[in-house]
Formats: C-alpha cells, structure tokens, sequence
C-alpha cells in the first residue's frame, strides 16, 4: 500500500475527482446489490448480470472520458452506465420492466442505452458490441473533433470471431477506440485459462499491430492511469490501443442463479478480499483525502440514490401491452 | 428519360445520394472506383473480407450520426453477417425504446442462373421477412432499383436491398430527373383481367414473357410486383386478386415459408378477397433443394416462364395447351 500510495502522489492532488470515483464505484455496487435483491423478491421480470467486483475498471476508464466520447457496453452493463451518467432512477425503472424505463421496458437489464450521453447501448450478444465500436470511432474520426469510442468486453469475447475482425479493421483503419478488456477470469464457468489459446491476451492483442497494456482491474487508480496513457494515445490519433483489467465477478453468471456457480469457492473468497471499493476506500483514508465521516456520509448519499430509483421504478406504470407495437420502426 | 442498365441505375442513386448527403459512408469488399474518385477514400472504404465487422461499423456509424452502406456482394456473405443484421440492426431501434435511429443499406445480390452453386445462388429474402425491425426492397427494373435505393438512403431504419445478380445488365427507362419510389407500394407491370400472377424480382420478366403466351390463349394474366417485401403492399395485391379472381405467386426462392407463401396467406385470410377466389391460389417456386451447380438440374429447380405458364393454364382447364 505504501509503494502505490506513493506512485500515486500526483493524482491525489484531484481530491474531488477521486472521491467522485469512489461515490461512482459505490453507487455502482449498491445499484446492483438492489437490482439483484429486487430480482429475487420477484421484482424483477427478467434477470440481471450484476457487475460487482469489476466496479474500478468501468469508473477507472470512463473517468478519462469527456463529451461526446462514446462507449459500447455488454451484457453486464450496469457498471458502464452508471460510471458514463446514466440516470440510476430509469435504469432502475428498465430493470423492473416499467414505461419509464430508458427503453421503455422494451429492452431490460442488458439493453439500456443512452444516445443523449454517448451510450451506444449494452448488448446481449458476446462480443456484438465490438464491430458497433468500431462504427462508433469511425463517425468519431470522420467527425473530426478529437473525441473517441471505447468497447468494453469480456475475455469471454476475445474467442469471438468479431473480436479478431474489429480489432483487425481498427487497426488498419487506425480508428480512436480503446479496446477495454475487462479479465474477469471466466466465461460462465469456464476459465480463460482452458478457452484462450496460450492464455494471454495481451500477446494476442499485440498481433493487431497496437499498443497494450495489463493491468490490476481492482485497483482504479491503476485503471485510470491505465486508461489515460491509452486514451491519451488514441485520442491523438495514435490509433486503437487494447487494454487488459484483470479482475474478477463476485455473483454467478447471472441472477436469479438459474446456472449452479462452478468456479472455486476459494478463489472467489480470495477476489473478495481484493475488492475494488474497499481497497480504494483504505487508499484515500490513508492518504487523509476523506475522513471516516465522509465515507458515511457517501455511503447515505449513494443508498438514498438507490432508494430513490427503487421506489421511482416500482412506483412507475408499467407499459401498456399494445405499446408493444411502437419503435419497430423509426420515422 | 434514358435507357440504361440496372446496375448502372443502382450505382446512379448511390452517386446522387452521396452528393445530396454528406454523411453517406460506403463500406464493401470492393473498391467502388468511381465513387472513391469523387468522394475520397474517407467516405468511399474498402473492407478487409469481415461481414460482420463492417456490418456492426455500419450500426455504429448509424448510431452516431451517420448513414452507412454495407455492400455485402452476394447474399450468401450475408450470413456471416447474420447477428449483426438479425440480433443488432434489427432489434436495436426497439430494444432502447426508439431512442435512436438506425439508418443504413445493406445490399446483397442473389439469385440462381449462373452455374454458381448452392452457396452462391440463394435467395433468403424471406428468412428476413421473418425478422422485424428490417426493411426489405426488391427492385426488378432500372427505374425501380435507382428510386427505391434513393427512398432506403432517405428511410430512417435498416434497409436490405436485394438485387438480383441475372438483372444487372437489363436496360430500362430511367428519367433524367430525382425521383424516388416509395416503399410499400407495389407495381401492376402489366394490367390484365383473368388472373394475377405476383411475380417477384427476376421471375417478374419471366412472368410477363409467359404473360405474352398466355395473350396468345385468350388469358389476360395481370402481373404485379411488390418491389417491397417488408412493407408489403397487402390492398394492392388483393384488389388485383379482388378483380381477376385467381392468383398464382412466382418467387425463385424455396418454397417453403417464402415470400410466395406469405402472399397467398394474405390473400386467403382476408374474407373479401377469399369470397372472390375462382380456384386455388398456385405457387411457381424454386424446389426445396439447394441450388445444383450443372445446368440442367439448376434450370429444373428454379422457376422459368415455361413453367409459369403450366401453372396458369392449368387454373383454366377448358384452355387449349
């Protein structure tokens, strides 16, 4: 701790950003703790893909970003829009199926999308989003104004053919996108160590003819300076730059637990003891950027957040059935 | 007006669009020479040989203020491209609650009649037709495809254009000046009295060559042509079967759950069209094979004007063969 603390000396000197980044992280694992309490009351029509554990790489990554930037999430999403701006009160309400939804209850937990502030959507399909990014930084560089796309995926994605297609065509094309990798050790249950060949990312990566990087993905100030370098580079017009957050997803694949958790109980015991928001929490103690009254008052700012889009959500009308034909097509 | 030659006309409505709409980007396999010359290569992109990849750029694009074509060659790439189109530009518009517009052109060509093969003379239109969210044009002349694709490049959704590869080089009447034809409104290629024969893409010119034969028996044969599959124009149709009483449906495609299919079906469940019906309504449709590569298997598998004409007559047993 003493080592990081002291690498970091210069970006402690932002107080008021990384205590954003705390409250982002923490409003992040609160909003999917609910989310996942509320699908098993049976509030929920559907399920959930919760992204706790993973909250530093979402925060990390999109505290780099600026207007106008857009992202490209995935199915465990939350995280991505939450740390982008979304509105906590209608993602609640899309969770619960409600018309005031961001979708109006049309697309659920793992389709919110906010074009208003650059969300080009989460997405359902594993490794989907990466050709769509793609898209997005080629209207970035034709648009001309130094502004990029960032992809979040999974290392469950990297066996993806369109994985190795966007990666290929950014680089030819030199396009502004941040592949942002999030290493969360499996998919489902299976471990990255059996599904990737040769079992490092990074070296794959670097086939494509594109900067890398590997980084603690529990650690977010690791991430954010991670993240700076590589949308630094791309935002110059240094082309794409893939980075690697090693981390790992604390819940089961999803949530109602419909798919028994095969993964080792010891090992998800060890991740807990590395989480993000905790170590962070210690980070900022240490370094006397809050005090412990601070933190709580945090905590009660971000839980009245979550109430708030609770009871918005179950308050919220739900559509009505023939809405159902709306939006298919646009005008 | 001019004559000239399908392709010319389709590649006409892409160069005019293009000067009209600064935004129109074109993503292919293929270099498109003269537009790269006019509008750069910024705008004018060769794609490395990844259908999805340049697809999904093409919904990103969409998504971020652009309007992109993805020129997927032949049909049969397209489903490489299958996620993209059924799972992502499809359902994208409606899954975030119509928050954002979609507008892109997907063109494939198809079609059986060159000794291609299965994998090259497809005709999935209708496994299209069963995704919502899509739209579907079909264009069988030089004046159709140039208005239709200049209404996809002004629609607001995504378009898939289908164009037959064997009509490429067939000259038709384009006018001098814009134009567009809209969507959703189908073509009565030649009005007739006796029945209507609903012919669709290239099977159009087969069915109005069978259509001359038929004259020649005393049987005036109506031929419409949707020109779009997704919106289809139902009135039209039936008013035509409403008026001749008979109705047979050529498509190249296979026959089961095709688009031919989806045209009888309309017709038949709608009461007053039903009550007008002489006979039953006939299907002329590819064979439910894939498609043979040696000429004389792929000519019995598809549709021509021959059998076009056997399925018509056969609806008038007291007509002379």
């Amino acid at each position: 701790m003493d080592k990081l603390t002291k690498r970091d000396g210069k970006v402690t000197r932002n107080n008021a950003g990384l205590i954003n980044m705390y409250r982002t992280m923490l409003t992040i694992r609160r909003f999917d703790e609910r989310a996942s309490q509320e699908v098993r009351n049976g509030a929920v029509p559907g399920l959930v893909h919760p992204y706790i554990g993973q909250e530093a790489i979402a925060t990390g990554v999109c505290s780099n970003l600026i207007e106008g930037d857009r992202i490209v999430s995935n199915h465990r999403g939350h995280g991505h829009l939450i740390a982008k701006g979304a509105d906590t009160r209608r993602m609640m309400a899309e969770v619960f199926g409600k018309k005031t939804g961001y979708c109006k209850g049309k697309g659920g937990s793992m389709h919110i999308a906010d074009f208003g502030i650059g969300i080009l959507g989460a997405n359902g399909i594993v490794g989907a989003g990466l050709p769509i990014a793609t898209g997005a930084a080629l209207a970035a560089r034709l648009d001309g104004k130094g502004k990029i796309a960032v992809v979040f995926f999974g290392d469950g994605a990297c066996q993806e053919g369109e994985f190795q297609e966007s990666m290929n065509l950014a680089s030819i094309w030199k396009l502004p996108l941040l592949f942002a990798c999030e290493n969360n050790m499996y998919g489902v249950n299976t471990s990255y160590t059996y599904a990737i060949a040769g079992g490092d990312l990074v070296k794959r990566a670097s086939a494509y003819d594109m900067p890398t990087a590997s980084v603690d993905g529990n650690d977010v100030i690791a991430v954010r300076e991670a993240a700076r370098i590589a949308i630094e580079h791309v935002r110059a017009g240094g082309g794409p730059y893939f980075v690697e957050f090693k981390t790992f997803r604390w819940s089961g694949h999803f949530v109602p637990e419909a798919i028994p958790d095969t993964r080792p109980k010891e090992e998800i015991e060890a991740w807990k003891k590395k989480c993000p928001i905790v170590r962070f929490m210690r980070r900022l103690l240490e370094d006397g950027i809050v005090t412990r009254p601070e933190l709580q008052k945090i905590e009660d700012q971000v839980m009245g957040i979550i109430d708030e889009a609770v009871v918005y959500a179950r308050e919220s009308p739900l559509p009505a059935p023939e809405d159902a034909l709306d939006d298919v097509y646009s005008a | 007006m001019k004559k000239i030659a399908y392709a010319r006309a389709a590649a006409e409505a892409v160069q005019e669009e293009f000067r009209r709409d600064n935004k129109l980007v074109y993503l292919a396999t293929d270099l498109q020479p003269d537009l790269r010359q006019e509008f750069g290569e910024e705008r004018v992109r060769v794609t490395p040989i990844s259908e999805s990849a340049f697809v999904g750029t093409a919904i990103g694009l969409a998504g971020s203020g652009y309007r992109a074509i993805a020129d997927l060659r032949m049909a049969t790439f397209g489903f490489v491209a299958m996620d993209q189109m059924v799972n992502q530009a499809a359902k994208i518009t409606y899954m975030f609650g119509g928050q954002a517009r979609f507008p892109m052109l997907i063109r494939m060509s198809f079609g059986a009649g060159m000794h291609w093969a299965a994998q090259h003379s497809i005709s999935p239109y209708s496994m299209y037709m069963n995704v919502p969210g899509l739209k579907i044009i079909l264009p069988t002349t030089a004046y159709d495809v140039k208005g239709l694709l200049k209404s996809a490049l002004r629609d607001n959704n995504p378009v898939i254009s289908f164009e037959n590869t064997l009509l490429g080089q067939v000259a038709g009447d384009v006018p001098e000046e814009d134009y567009t034809v809209p969507f959703g409104r189908a073509d009565v290629k030649r009005v007739g009295t006796d029945v209507t024969v609903v012919a669709l893409s290239r099977m159009l010119h087969e069915a109005l060559a069978a259509s001359v034969a038929l004259e020649a028996r005393g049987i005036s044969a109506e031929v419409v042509d949707p020109r779009t599959l997704v919106p289809l124009d139902r009135e039209s149709i039936r008013r035509s079967v409403k008026k001749t009483g008979r109705l047979v449906v050529v498509d190249e495609a296979c026959r089961t759950c095709s688009a031919a299919a989806e045209v009888i079906s309309l017709v038949v469940e709608d009461e007053e069209t039903y009550a007008r019906l002489k006979s039953a309504p006939q299907r002329v449709c590819g064979l439910d094979v894939p498609i043979p590569y040696s000429p004389p298997m792929e000519q019995y598998a598809i549709p021509d004007r021959g059998k076009i004409l056997e399925a018509v007559l056969s609806l008038f047993p007291r007509v002379v063969k």
